[in-house]
């Protein structure tokens, strides 16, 4: 009996391994890594956007792929695995020989990461809106900086909703300790008084928010018009709406405009209690307009289910593929260190009927939208900046980063440099 | 001292130590040497892979010591694997200087970032190499100690004692995710430049890196079955099969269990020491309760109470973890899961146990 | 009579209101065409002008326009809206058009207009027949402090007759004229007093923004006076409110852990698929919310009820599988069933993951869960109540299980002392495996309630592991009471360290204050004696 299952045991393996082989021999193709976390806790966020890129790579090659050569999807699980992040991304590049990579959805994800791609010079596409305060040669950002993102969302929220007092809350990690602090400088540039600004940091996964949103309701009774920003990540948002709706605070009372919400979160909740709470984002589904109707169609029938969601994160990769397709083919080559240079410049249409463009700052120009949540889990645009927004990846309103900014041509090619001293990092 | 260490020393002992000798010199002889087109060529990354791999085997290796010969399972050995890599991190992170992103001379990026005006003083003197492997060292030891001393004098002992040390890595685990402890938050440390002068992206770096990797591990191994080899390491055993006889004997089981714990967490922050330079980062997520939990699996998976078994089970199960997160992304924790069910059934000694019993019954004896 | 009065009101708020005077010369359909827009405060403007005017359908239309009903045609501007049947109405006539509408395109709405509609509907409804509709009216009046509502205040104060809701209409009243600055001051000195008397936040909140600016300095001391008796107050209950919340914590800690309390503390399982069990109940709600949503919405409150003993029994067979295939091999090898059920419990994560999406799924909450109850200013949530008294249900009938019945007898008498049992014929094995199963229903059970609270997703079992063995510990393994007292210790001892050391902070102080308890008393609150102590 022992002797059988531990037979069947080593046929497995040695077919699994076989097959592996026989996939790894395929014809010439163009690899494309993708390095999203499918199980652990980010696989809730991060899963969607592996789907998206198969998409992605599916449709090109319909298309007829990229230099007359097909692509080939490179999937691995980083497992919400930090060190494991960077131990694929090795992985990829030098085993799998990827040209390009798409994937990460934390910053710390990203940090691990980071002197990866820079040692084995290869590129990296970034989805998620950040907190800025980096500019790599070999990563391309095509989600938010904070200006893309914080800051049109608290000036509208000043302009529209009178609002006077502010909850800043947010889980305690950089992105928002970062954009806190960029908002608690710019409310206090804009008059803002410090006892109307209250910070609320909680951990990772907080589920408990009874004493913090009761905290919120009495800073909220002050008699200013108040609004909680919040930078909550992930998995705490929904207790955290849930206690908002238990405890009865509407949106007409106090708003909360998040930053980390979307589709795919509300589609989690029951968001009846949650109608006229606000996001900012560069994206919503609900965005009318026929390049955003057509993705959303050929999307739902790619993944085979009419109820699919699409979000921000999503649109980020579908600009950033478009942008490395055609700086591959402005470039004749996939090889990284000129597409690299071939990226700066290229304007690809975002889904919400403008043109984004990569900037020497490697990060992308968006609009910037302000949806209210529907009692349909989508988002209802109340604001949209008439056009669209450049980064910021150096925040104005730090005290370390006012002086630096990011350019990656040449001659300057430099993603810190400090127009003070007019060095390029510490370096003379 | 030398007669000491290898008193005792069997055959297998000896394999291992030369397997481990071998690998350490032929590995980074086969990365470096050799061109990258020759078949026998070994990439520079699975150097640091195995390196990753081989400071996990130091890590199960200690807690082997512990659970496999005294019987205290520590669900929070982690954490002292943990405080040893931030212990290097922060050196690492001191030698960076002025090449952060903000180019302070001093500060780490995250504390520019923060706006703090000073260095704390738990981050003072790191930027010397010998402070801060006496750190890697002495802060898990002096946890141990504290830790170990409260806990076997009040006498608590079994799934107890697991709990709290679990609690104990898990309130570590807040405490590191605070930004305000000022040891990177979230982030951890990261971006490491140098190590001694050297860049840390070098080949050769990361095959002397392995090499001295390979080499704690088979110092530790050594270490280890010198204690269990000992008068010392029967007391062990004896409190481990029956811990209240042998208080009644006279022993003074509380000191014997705090030695060998301290001496454990020694081991484990060591092998945090090496494995933080080669995979490139620190964050809290290595005080997360489930890593220790997998620390116990690979433990288990080797053969609990044979150190060889240990070590193997860790490099084992990472290998295997390795390979099919890279081949099948989406089912790979149905073969790790079971994998561990598989492991507990069959195999209850783990696969180096159930092979020395089956070697040295001649290969009849049933061993379940 | 009400029709009759209801008109009388709408000509007297008409005649105050300045944007009346443009109004009550046009025609309703002129008033309705400013609803057909894009524009926000456009519509924020015509809802006002509409609540004013006495356009037999304007009740219906901001209803309507609440809830999304409410369309324009393109062509001409004219509006329609569904009613609750589903069926259109021409708002300018109040009937169903002769023809089918059609080019319609719904008026949306943001904050802004939600307040204004909320305000107008308010002041419309505060001659509601329904006292809870007049309630709501005269909150609503409270937030908006519409100065035009003033004389309609009045002459409802003086005909209501239920205390309750003329409590209501005062305290509105009252949040009208305290910043009204032309009001006589004795007026709002009244004003203050009742102001004083409501006695919360938001009278707190209106009596905080009486200045110098404008009031008088009566006004003012009156309004300070009322202000220190409401601090005092809320002062004294937000430490009843702290005291609240760790119970309710407390009764979440004691769900999750309770399962445990079972293969854990009492067949000595460490049982590391526990959460796992938890996720699936709570994936059971998932499963049957979907089922009566796409079946029979009319049920969805039932839901819940549904939900409890499917969960129960999904997990609890669930576990007896993992019991028969793998943990009755592992049997007086307490620590491998760490790493088997570990195994098990990635599995299943995966299984979840694979079945369902990596996602988070939405579990709604049924009508009765939703709300605060107000007691004076102490606040209830009803999800919470539930919750507790829930988990209070669920231990109870456990205990009555372990304790009442002659499988409880011989689950008791197999943990006591198994070959004896065996001995006196009970079939051991049986029993195991019913006891592991009883646990991990338990557990599923559990999920149900914490499905309400927290995400629906794979990894949600993970975020109870700990601390649910962190519970039983501390209460002391294989005892049902020392869970019970563990749960609601650690559930009071968090919340009031939150508020002085953080969220944070107070969980690591916990933590710490844990490992300290258990140096004290190595075996838990409740130490269990006898045979089983040196295992």
């Amino acid at each position: 009996m022992k002797r059988l299952i531990s037979t069947i045991a080593v046929s497995a393996f040695a077919a699994g391994s076989l097959l592996a082989s026989i996939a790894a021999k395929a014809e010439d193709t163009i690899k494309i890594g993708i390095l999203h976390s499918l199980s652990g806790t980010m696989a809730i966020s991060e899963t969607t956007l592996k789907d998206t890129m198969l998409y992605l790579i599916d449709e090109q090659n319909k298309k007829g792929g990229v230099l007359g050569k097909k692509l080939e999807a490179v999937v691995v699980d980083p497992a919400s695995n930090w060190p494991l992040f960077a131990e694929k991304a090795r992985e990829l590049i030098t085993k799998d020989k990827v040209v390009a990579t798409f994937g990460c959805w934390t910053s710390v994800s990203r940090k691990s990461v980071l002197p990866v791609f820079e040692e084995l010079n290869s590129i990296l596409f970034y989805p998620v809106q950040y907190e800025g305060e980096e500019s790599s040669k070999n990563i391309f950002y095509t989600g938010a900086a904070p200006n893309q993102q914080a800051i049109p969302a608290v000036d509208y929220l000043m302009e529209n909703e009178k609002v006077q007092r502010w909850v800043l809350a947010g889980t305690d990690y950089v992105y928002p300790r970062t954009t806190n602090k960029i908002l608690e400088a710019y409310l206090k540039a804009k008059g803002v008084k410090a006892e109307d600004i209250m910070i609320n940091y909680t951990p990772f996964g907080h589920s408990d928010w009874q004493t913090i949103v009761a905290d919120i309701k009495k800073f909220g009774s002050a008699g200013k018009k108040t609004a909680v920003v919040s930078t909550i990540n992930g998995d705490a948002n929904v207790p955290f709406y849930k206690e908002l709706g238990n405890q009865g605070i509407k949106a007409t009372d106090i708003p909360v405009v998040a930053f980390s919400v979307g589709e795919e979160e509300l589609a989690g909740l029951d968001t009846k209690p949650l109608v006229g709470h606000l996001a900012a984002w560069n994206y919503f589904e609900s965005v009318d307009t026929p390049e955003n109707k057509d993705f959303i169609a050929k999307w739902q029938a790619y993944t085979k289910n009419p109820k699919r969601t699409t979000n921000d994160p999503m649109e980020a990769h579908v600009i950033g593929f478009n942008m490395w397709v055609k700086a591959v083919e402005k470039a004749g080559t996939t090889d990284p260190s000129k597409v690299i240079d071939a990226m700066i410049g290229v304007a690809v249409p975002n889904l919400t009927g403008g043109l984004s463009t990569m900037m020497p700052n490697h990060h992308i120009t968006k609009p910037v939208l302000i949806g209210e949540i529907k009692a349909d889990g989508q988002f209802n645009t109340v604001w949209q900046t008439p056009g669209t927004v450049v980064a910021n990846e150096w925040s104005p309103y730090l005290e370390g980063s006012k002086d630096l900014i990011a350019d990656w041509r040449a001659p300057l090619s430099c993603g810190n440099f400090n127009v003070k001293t007019g060095k390029c990092g510490s370096k003379s | 001292m030398i007669k000491f260490l290898f008193h005792r020393f069997d055959k297998t002992a000896a394999y291992f130590i030369a397997a481990l000798a071998v690998l350490g010199v032929l590995i980074p002889i086969l990365n470096l040497a050799l061109p990258e087109a020759s078949t026998f060529h070994i990439p520079t990354y699975l150097v640091s892979l195995w390196g990753k791999y081989l400071a996990y085997a130091l890590l199960a290796l200690a807690l082997d010591l512990v659970w496999g010969y005294c019987g205290i399972l520590s669900l929070g050995h982690g954490a002292f694997f943990a405080l040893g890599g931030y212990a290097m991190g922060m050196y690492l992170m001191r030698q960076i200087g002025s090449r952060g992103v903000y180019a302070d001379p001093i500060l780490p990026d995250f504390m520019v970032f923060l706006n703090w005006k000073e260095l704390p003083i738990t981050w003072y003197f790191f930027d010397h190499f010998v402070y801060a492997i006496a750190m890697v060292i002495l802060v898990p030891s002096l946890l141990a100690l504290i830790f170990g001393w409260f806990a076997f004098r009040s006498r608590v002992t079994g799934v107890y004692l697991s709990i709290i040390t679990q609690s104990l890595t898990y309130a570590l685990l807040l405490a590191f995710f605070r930004n305000d402890m000022g040891f990177g938050g979230n982030n951890g440390l990261t971006d490491f430049k140098d190590i001694l002068g050297f860049s840390i992206q070098a080949p050769t770096t990361r095959a002397i890196l392995f090499s001295i990797t390979a080499l704690m591990l088979a110092l530790g191994f050594i270490v280890a079955r010198a204690m269990v080899a000992s008068r010392f390491g029967q007391v062990l055993a004896s409190i481990r099969d029956a811990e209240s006889r042998t208080r009644f004997l006279g022993y003074r089981v509380e000191n014997y269990k705090l030695m060998v714990f301290v001496v454990s967490a020694a081991m484990a922050g060591i092998a945090g020491a090496l494995y933080v330079p080669q995979v490139g980062i620190i964050n809290p997520s290595e005080f997360a309760p489930a890593n220790s939990i997998e620390a116990v699996i690979w433990v288990a998976v080797g053969g609990r109470g044979t150190l060889i078994g240990a070590a193997i089970g860790a490099v084992l199960v990472n290998f295997a973890k390795t390979w099919l997160t890279g081949t099948f992304p989406d089912f790979w924790l149905y073969g790790l899961g079971a994998l561990f069910i598989g492991v507990t059934l069959f195999l209850p000694k783990g696969i180096i146990g159930t092979l020395t019993a089956r070697f040295n019954s001649g290969g009849k004896g049933d061993t379940a | 009579m009400l029709r009759t009065l209801r008109i009388i009101l709408g000509l007297a708020i008409a005649l105050i209101s300045s944007a009346v005077q443009l109004v009550w010369a046009d025609d309703a359909s002129i008033v309705l065409t400013r609803l057909a827009t894009e524009n926000y405060s456009e519509i924020e403007a015509g809802v006002t002008a509409l609540a004013a005017s006495a356009i037999p359908s304007a009740e219906a239309v901001l209803n309507a326009l609440a809830d999304s009903r409410l369309s324009y045609r393109l062509s001409d501007k004219a509006i329609f809206f569904k009613d609750t049947s589903g069926k259109w109405i021409d708002a300018a006539t109040n009937a169903a058009p002769s023809e089918q509408p059609t080019g319609l395109k719904p008026v949306k709405v943001n904050n802004r207009v939600r307040r204004a509609l909320d305000a107008a509907i308010g002041s419309m409804t505060l001659l509601s027949a329904d006292p809870k509709k007049r309630i709501a009216a005269a909150d609503a009046v409270f937030k908006s402090r519409d100065v035009n509502t003033l004389s309609a205040l009045d002459s409802v104060i003086a005909k209501e007759t239920d205390a309750i809701v003329k409590q209501h209409f005062e305290e509105a009243r009252a949040a009208v004229l305290i910043l009204k600055p032309d009001a006589p001051e004795a007026e709002r000195v009244a004003a203050a007093d009742r102001l004083g008397q409501r006695g919360d936040q938001d009278a707190l909140a209106l009596l905080s923004s009486v200045t110098n600016a404008n009031a008088t300095a009566n006004v003012i001391a009156a309004g300070s006076l009322a202000a220190k008796s409401i601090s005092r107050r809320l002062a004294l209950l937000s430490a009843a409110q702290n005291a609240w919340y760790g119970l309710s914590l407390g009764s979440v800690l004691l769900l999750a852990a309770i399962g445990l309390a079972i293969t854990f503390g009492v067949m000595g399982i460490i049982n590391m698929a526990h959460g796992e069990m938890v996720m699936l109940g709570a994936y059971t709600t998932f499963v049957v919310q979907e089922i009566i949503r796409a079946k029979a919405p009319s049920l969805f409150d039932w839901s819940l009820p549904i939900a409890i003993p499917l969960a129960f029994f999904v997990s609890a067979l669930v576990g007896l599988v993992i019991e028969r295939m793998i943990i009755r091999y592992l049997y007086g090898r307490p620590l491998e069933t760490l790493l088997a059920t570990w195994g098990v419990s990635l599995m299943l994560q995966q299984a979840v993951r694979s079945a369902f999406g990596a996602n988070n799924r939405e579990v709604g909450a049924p009508s009765y869960m939703a709300g605060v109850w107000d007691l004076n200013g102490f606040q209830i949530t009803y999800g919470r109540l539930w919750i507790i008294l829930f988990s209070l249900t669920v231990f109870l009938a456990l205990l009555g299980v372990m304790r009442g019945t002659s499988l409880g007898l011989r689950m008791r008498a197999v943990i006591q002392n198994r070959r004896m049992a065996a001995a006196m014929g009970i079939r051991t094995p049986v029993v195991d495996a019913l006891t592991f199963a009883l646990g991990s229903g338990v557990a599923g059970i559990a999920g149900v309630a914490l499905s309400q609270i927290d995400n629906v997703s794979p990894n949600l079992g993970q975020s109870y592991i700990i601390d649910s063995f962190l519970v039983v510990v501390f209460g002391g393994v294989g005892n049902l009471w020392g869970t019970l007292l563990g749960a609601l210790s650690l559930g009071l001892a968090n919340k009031f360290l939150e508020p002085i050391a953080g969220a944070v902070l107070g969980k690591i102080i916990l933590l710490a204050v844990i490992i300290l308890f258990i140096q004290r008393r190595p075996r838990g609150l409740f130490a269990l004696k006898g045979r089983a102590v040196e295992q």
